[in-house]
């Protein structure tokens, strides 16, 4: 008896009845991952026209890119607003998860419901509202405008993390560590905390990446000197296809390859 | 005789008092911990959204006023604008089914060692900036990109075929931005089915296919629920992809806001297109919510 004969399921049906579901699973794969990673090959294009596969390779993108004024402003930006983004967003979203894990008040629910709107609220009408509101208190065109922003995006993905985290986590260590006489911070910080620390890593990059990435609050929130490294790149898209970007994309692709690399990683141990 | 009885019970519910306070104040004391959180998104969300909310009733004069969403149901770009977000939507969502399920599928079918392996299939695209993945789909697409020259190259059309820049680039686009959302959660659904559901239907006669149609899949219709709901909700609001890919041909609510504040910045009438398309929103979420139980698979919480 070959593979292509073993029962592969419960019911009975073996590997090659169900080949034909392997097969498509890999070509959706397939479709899902390489227009992820095309643009690695593009981007080392000695052509000023995007082909593929390139007739020529040079680095010269790269070059234009990293010699260039605007676009090292923007990055330094995008780095400067997504780590800000990671230290408030981070403790904010931990602090109201534990919260609302803890508390077994009534009001919890609505408060959590609350806490997730952002992800409800459709995210060009949170872009136009910031923008308006922000208008309105000079926050346009600053750092601290933007990290406000983008913190109230990643708020609730940390939430929703560490709330997964606490779920499989007995809250009763910590009554342990109270009944023994430790106050409720340090039964936190000593017992709670040190076993949901994976999670915790994880929500944090979580977070920088939902900053970094973002598109259309920059379009609208960030301006001047202070314009993000997308809003950058969407100006360059909509008016014509400069490489350039095509490097910048293999920077970004590669910093979120090894950033969920780092978390599938985190996650093995953190079991 | 009776009182050092009655002392006693005073004692005891002037203790349950105190004890119920100092319960109350700690609750509280925890609630408080999720104030910071929560002023953030009032001052982000709440506040902005409102003023958008107020702003949709003013007219050009400055008094309350209706012409905003008169304006709406009057001229036909308006209508037209809806179809096409709603159309948008409904197919990507589609498409996003068609594809996510045997995928899922496939990902809930496999030993968890080679799951976590194909699962990074999903989550590589999923944790990359959709700027970057929208930009590749241009380029992939566009007259002399790489798919029209596969396509000439074994035969399929013979001629360039307009891929971007309108409707098909624009659906391709947004299916693939969207399919990780569908995916993740039909797969935890998937595999929280018990599989002794699967052999106690071939035990009683089932066969694979009436197993599957029987057990299987009303069992993983929750997840699939819950993704497609994510990803429509997402469809409605979503700018980049259709801006990008669409190139002014796929004029959704979110692009014709945008073009109203860069041209006319008429900010009444911005606001009050996205007070409908928030409207939109909670509407598809209340009847889902009616329907089925998706709670529990959208944020784990019962």
């Amino acid at each position: 008896m070959n593979w292509w004969t073993t029962p592969a399921s419960d019911t009975q049906v073996t590997h090659g009845d169900r080949f034909w579901l392997y097969v498509v699973a890999v070509i959706i794969m397939l479709l899902l991952v390489i227009p992820t990673f095309i643009v690695i090959p593009m981007s080392f294009s000695g052509s000023q026209y995007l082909e593929f596969p390139p007739n020529e390779w040079s680095t010269r993108w790269y070059g234009e890119y990293f010699g260039s004024a605007k676009w090292m402003r923007a990055t330094v930006t995008s780095l400067q607003v997504g780590v800000l983004t990671m230290l408030v967003a981070t403790p904010l979203g931990t602090m109201a998860a534990y919260a609302l894990f803890a508390s077994g008040h009534r009001a919890t629910r609505a408060f959590f419901m609350l806490l997730i709107t952002p992800m409800i609220v459709p995210v060009i009408l949170v872009a136009i509202g910031a923008f308006y509101a922000f208008g309105r208190v000079g926050l346009n065109n600053s750092i601290s405008g933007l990290v406000l922003a983008h913190t109230a995006m990643a708020t609730p993905l940390v939430i929703i993390v560490i709330t997964a985290a606490l779920r499989s986590y007995d809250l009763n260590q910590e009554r342990v560590a109270r009944s023994l006489g430790a106050t409720r911070l340090k039964a936190f910080f000593q017992i709670t905390l040190p076993q949901i620390r994976f999670s915790v890593v994880t929500a944090a990059l979580l977070s920088f990446l939902t900053s970094f990435d973002e598109v259309i609050i920059a379009i609208f929130v960030s301006g001047g000197a202070n314009a993000t490294l997308t809003k950058h790149m969407f100006s360059s898209l909509r008016d014509f296809i400069d490489p350039t970007i095509a490097a910048i994309s293999t920077i970004m692709v590669i910093v979120s390859s090894v950033l969920l690399l780092l978390t599938q990683f985190l996650g093995r141990r953190g079991k | 005789m009776n009182r050092p009885d009655a002392a006693e019970g005073g004692n005891r519910d002037r203790n349950a008092g105190m004890l119920r306070a100092q319960e109350r104040r700690e609750e509280w004391g925890l609630l408080s911990l999720a104030a910071p959180a929560l002023l953030v998104i009032v001052l982000v969300i709440l506040i902005p959204v409102g003023w958008l909310f107020y702003l949709s009733f003013i007219g050009g004069d400055g008094q309350f006023s209706l012409e905003h969403y008169r304006k709406m149901v009057e001229y036909k770009s308006y209508a037209r604008t809806f179809a096409t977000t709603f159309e948008v939507s409904i197919l990507t969502t589609g498409i996003c089914i068609l594809l996510g399920y045997p995928l899922a599928y496939f990902l809930a079918l496999l030993p968890p060692r080679w799951a976590g392996i194909f699962m990074l299939a999903v989550l590589l695209p999923f944790w990359t900036s959709l700027l970057v993945r929208t930009y590749a789909w241009l380029v992939l697409l566009q007259r002399k990109g790489m798919l029209n020259e596969f396509a000439i190259h074994i035969g399929l059309w013979d001629s360039p075929v307009k891929l971007v820049h309108n409707m098909t680039g624009t659906l391709i686009g947004m299916a693939h931005i969207m399919l990780p959302f569908l995916v993740l959660p039909l797969y935890s659904a998937m595999k929280k089915i018990d599989r002794d559901m699967m052999h106690a239907a071939a035990n009683l006669g089932a066969s694979p296919a009436t197993a599957f149609r029987q057990v299987y899949l009303p069992l993983s219709l929750s997840g699939m629920v819950a993704g497609s709901l994510i990803v429509f909700i997402l469809c409605l609001g979503f700018y980049v992809t259709p801006a990008v890919l669409g190139g002014g041909r796929v004029i959704m609510v979110s692009t014709q806001i945008t073009a109203i504040l860069e041209n006319q910045f008429d900010w009444g009438a911005a606001s009050a297109l996205g007070v409908v398309l928030l409207v939109a929103t909670l509407l598809v979420l209340y009847i889902a919510a009616r329907f089925f139980k998706f709670d529990a698979a959208l944020f784990g919480k019962g």
